[in-house]
């Protein structure tokens, strides 16, 4: 690769790296750097995930036995309210594009930072501020809010929990979202290296760049429909009170206009993220890099139409209903779309199964039943029978963790050595990627079973003909669980360990393996020139990407 | 940038970059209002004859005078763009406090509006409001609800125009240099575009 060798051919050993500009908790909290900004959000949200994960830890020990044992139902109620708030609004939604989209895409794209790093760091401070009032609403007011993540009307505007400050919680955190968006965008329009032109982007900015779009565009939605549920419960304005002659499906329709566009706010950097890590662990080029990029604006095209199949039993005319079951199966063309291109891009390379690489694999399988059960969601006779039931929790938590959960730890693994200079021991990594794996399935396969058969979600009880299934259900987690605390350890463990992290330690050919690991301040001590498409391994496979 | 991290990069103006920025927000800010728009029509469609009856306790005069008071705000703002490009700073600040003054004006004659609104039990929670037809309870509701979310966004905009005046006092903003008062001056155009749709859906609808 030209761009590789030319800078690697100039290497500027003296510059220093960005952890060592600038010491102190000062320099941290003021920096405009895009790659502190990352670190900050990654420690943020890692806690964040600790506390979600106990949390939901929690709630399968309660299933463990029947009847209440450990908590009484409202305090179940509570926890999976706080589960899906802090796990969503706090983790999966901001994760990828707030901490991989903010250290790598300027250096993906050959820029010094975003376009406005003033404002990134300001996206952090909401971001702090926001979680933290959702946080402080457990402790304050009537109680934790109890309704579920998704804030339905009426029980939201009529319960006495604190949900006005969890909402207002969630409200701050979406201007975060938003500022972060409209700060990609720009960027990627405005920064790009000379040579890089569209189609010489790599495929992560890309899919940040159909994120932003989301984010920016279906954000406010959710502003304005949480600031319509605070204003319910203070002014009692009556848009969603029947008896004042408002309608709660309203409120609805307005949650899963911005809630279901969200979902790929949560699912289209993780595809990015893996689009980056297939090739250079198969040592080949990604294969069918247009199909990839235009199947990641489709998704955010069409994900923007389909938000109604959350609906099919809340009362819709028989019309609409057809409209949104026929929009939300064709989502799964585009999800195809590139679940073939990565099996392609294995087709016939050099695979090397490092931890990353699972990671990753793990994600395309689990990916694979998540998209493939969402389609059985969007069947309109089958949805009547799932519906609300554990069918529908096992199916998210496919997308959502098995999704983007695990590419955030693909990219986590993929990444660590450029953010840290630092390495974890491969062979842990390994051994809780496998743990996480096996615990994951056992976990959340036993859900869409106990699904079919009529397990309602929610519930803090069950039924003795479930019983069975919540105790390999609960055993699932105890593994899963296991494999992330190896999981994060092993990483904690990496950073103590003083090793010399080659700049490319993987043989990537993107940008940011042409940089010294840890980056320096200025990323590049001289400005990239981008003359051929990206994930060119060799001459022979120019012409695929061409 | 960077300052505090010893960099050396010297700080680099992108005024393309920084107009799209502002045109991404604008576009979250149309998607705001949008949401209570979809509220507005939908109710409206269901309750013509309680909005129709209901529009009729609106003040159009009040609301009128309003529209005028905010699309002059819009004119003297572009002119203070314009002078500044001329580089004539004193005429462009005294433009831009004229901006301030009318954007106060419309809260005072909105702060009118409502207390009347209020003294007659026509707010949501009110007693009296309760007497009356489901629709025109929401329609107040949404009165209430969208001239006070725009309210606010008159208030914000007032508050950043004082910030460009300071700037431009201290010659922040200048001939070469002016993208954060075309910005602001977008913003302000947006809260001005927006009223034109309010005025119409609320006090011209009987």
């Amino acid at each position: 690769v030209s761009t590789a060798a030319q800078i690697a051919a100039d290497p500027v050993p003296s510059a220093p790296n960005f952890y060592q500009a600038g010491k102190g908790i000062g320099a941290w909290l003021l920096t405009k750097d895009h790659k502190r900004i990352a670190l900050m959000y990654l420690a943020a949200m890692t806690t964040f995930f600790l506390v979600g994960m106990t949390i939901g830890v929690f709630m399968r020990l309660e299933q463990l036995t029947m009847g209440p044992t450990l908590m009484k139902p409202t305090t179940y109620n509570a926890l999976f309210t706080l589960h899906g708030v802090i796990m969503i609004f706090l983790f999966v939604i901001p994760g990828l594009p707030a901490v991989f989209g903010n250290f790598f895409l300027p250096i993906l794209i050959g820029a010094e930072d975003v376009a406005f790093p003033r404002l990134n760091l300001l996206s952090w401070y909401l971001f702090m501020i926001g979680g933290f009032v959702a946080l402080t609403s457990l402790f304050t007011g009537g109680g934790p809010p109890d309704t579920g993540w998704s804030f339905y009307v009426p029980y939201s505007v009529t319960t006495g929990t604190n949900v006005t400050m969890a909402v207002l919680g969630a409200f701050i955190l979406g201007f975060s979202s938003i500022l972060t968006g409209l700060n990609f965008i720009t960027t990627m329009h405005r920064l790009r290296a000379p040579g890089m032109t569209w189609m010489r982007m790599p495929l992560f900015p890309w899919s940040l760049y159909a994120t932003a779009w989301v984010q920016v565009l279906a954000t406010p939605i959710l502003g304005i429909t949480l600031l319509l549920v605070i204003l319910e419960r203070v002014f009692h304005l009556g848009i969603f009170n029947p008896a004042m002659g408002g309608d709660p499906i309203l409120y609805q329709h307005l949650f899963w206009t911005y809630s279901h566009p969200a979902v790929y706010i949560m699912i289209l950097p993780a595809m990015g993220a893996i689009s980056e890590i297939i090739p250079t662990f198969s040592h080949r080029t990604i294969f069918g890099y247009r199909a990839i990029v235009y199947s990641s604006m489709a998704i955010a095209g069409l994900g923007s139409l389909v938000w109604a199949h959350h609906m099919f039993t809340s009362g819709m005319s028989d019309f609409a209903v057809v409209v949104f079951s026929l929009l939300t199966f064709l989502v799964a063309i585009p999800s195809a779309i590139k679940v073939f291109n990565w099996v392609a891009t294995l087709y016939k390379g050099s695979i090397e199964l490092r931890s990353p690489m699972l990671y990753a694999l793990g994600f395309i399988f689990l990916f694979s039943i998540g998209g493939l059960t969402g389609l059985f969601q969007g069947a309109l006779a089958v949805n009547v029978h799932i519906h609300d039931t554990y069918f529908i929790v096992g199916h998210f938590h496919y997308v959502m963790f098995g999704g983007t959960g695990f590419a955030f730890f693909a990219a986590l693994h993929y990444w660590y050595p450029k953010m840290f200079g630092r390495m974890y021991n491969e062979r842990t990594a390994v051994v809780a990627w496998a743990h996480i794996f096996v615990g994951f399935n056992l976990f959340y396969f036993t859900f869409l079973v106990m699904g079919m058969q009529g397990m309602p979600r929610r519930y803090y009880d069950h039924l003795p003909v479930f019983h069975t299934g919540h105790i390999v259900s609960t055993v699932g987690s105890w593994i899963m669980v296991a494999g992330l605390l190896m999981m994060f350890v092993n990483l904690a463990r990496g950073l103590r360990k003083k090793v010399e992290v080659p700049a490319n330690p993987w043989g990537g050919v993107t940008l940011e393996w042409t940089i010294p690991s840890p980056p320096p301040v200025e990323n590049f001590a001289k400005q990239p020139v981008i003359t051929e498409p990206p994930y060119t391994f060799n001459p022979a496979t120019k012409e695929a990407t061409a | 940038m960077n300052v505090e991290a010893g960099s050396h990069a010297p700080a680099h103006r992108d005024y393309v970059g920084a107009k799209l920025g502002m045109w991404l927000f604008i576009f979250t800010e149309l998607i705001l209002f949008g949401g209570l728009f979809v509220a507005y029509s939908m109710y409206r469609f269901m309750n013509p004859h309680d909005f129709h009856h209901a529009s009729g306790e609106l003040n159009v005069p009040l609301g009128v005078t309003n529209t005028v008071v905010l699309l002059t705000s819009s004119l003297t703002m572009v002119l203070a763009i314009v002078a500044i490009r001329l580089q004539r700073k004193a005429q462009s600040m005294l433009f831009l406090a004229t901006t301030i003054v009318l954007g106060l004006v419309f809260l005072v004659i909105k702060t009118f509006e409502w207390s009347a609104k209020f003294h007659h039990g026509l707010y949501p929670g009110a007693e009296h409001l309760l007497t009356r037809p489901p629709g025109e309870r929401l329609f107040f509701g949404l009165y209430f609800g969208m001239t006070g979310l725009h309210g606010l966004h008159v208030t914000v905009g007032v508050v950043l125009l004082s910030v460009m005046l300071v700037l431009l006092y201290r010659d922040r903003i200048r001939h070469d240099d002016f993208v954060k008062l075309e910005n602001s001056g977008l913003y302000w155009h947006i809260v001005d575009v927006i009223w034109i749709f309010l005025l119409p859906l609320f006090y011209l609808a009987a």
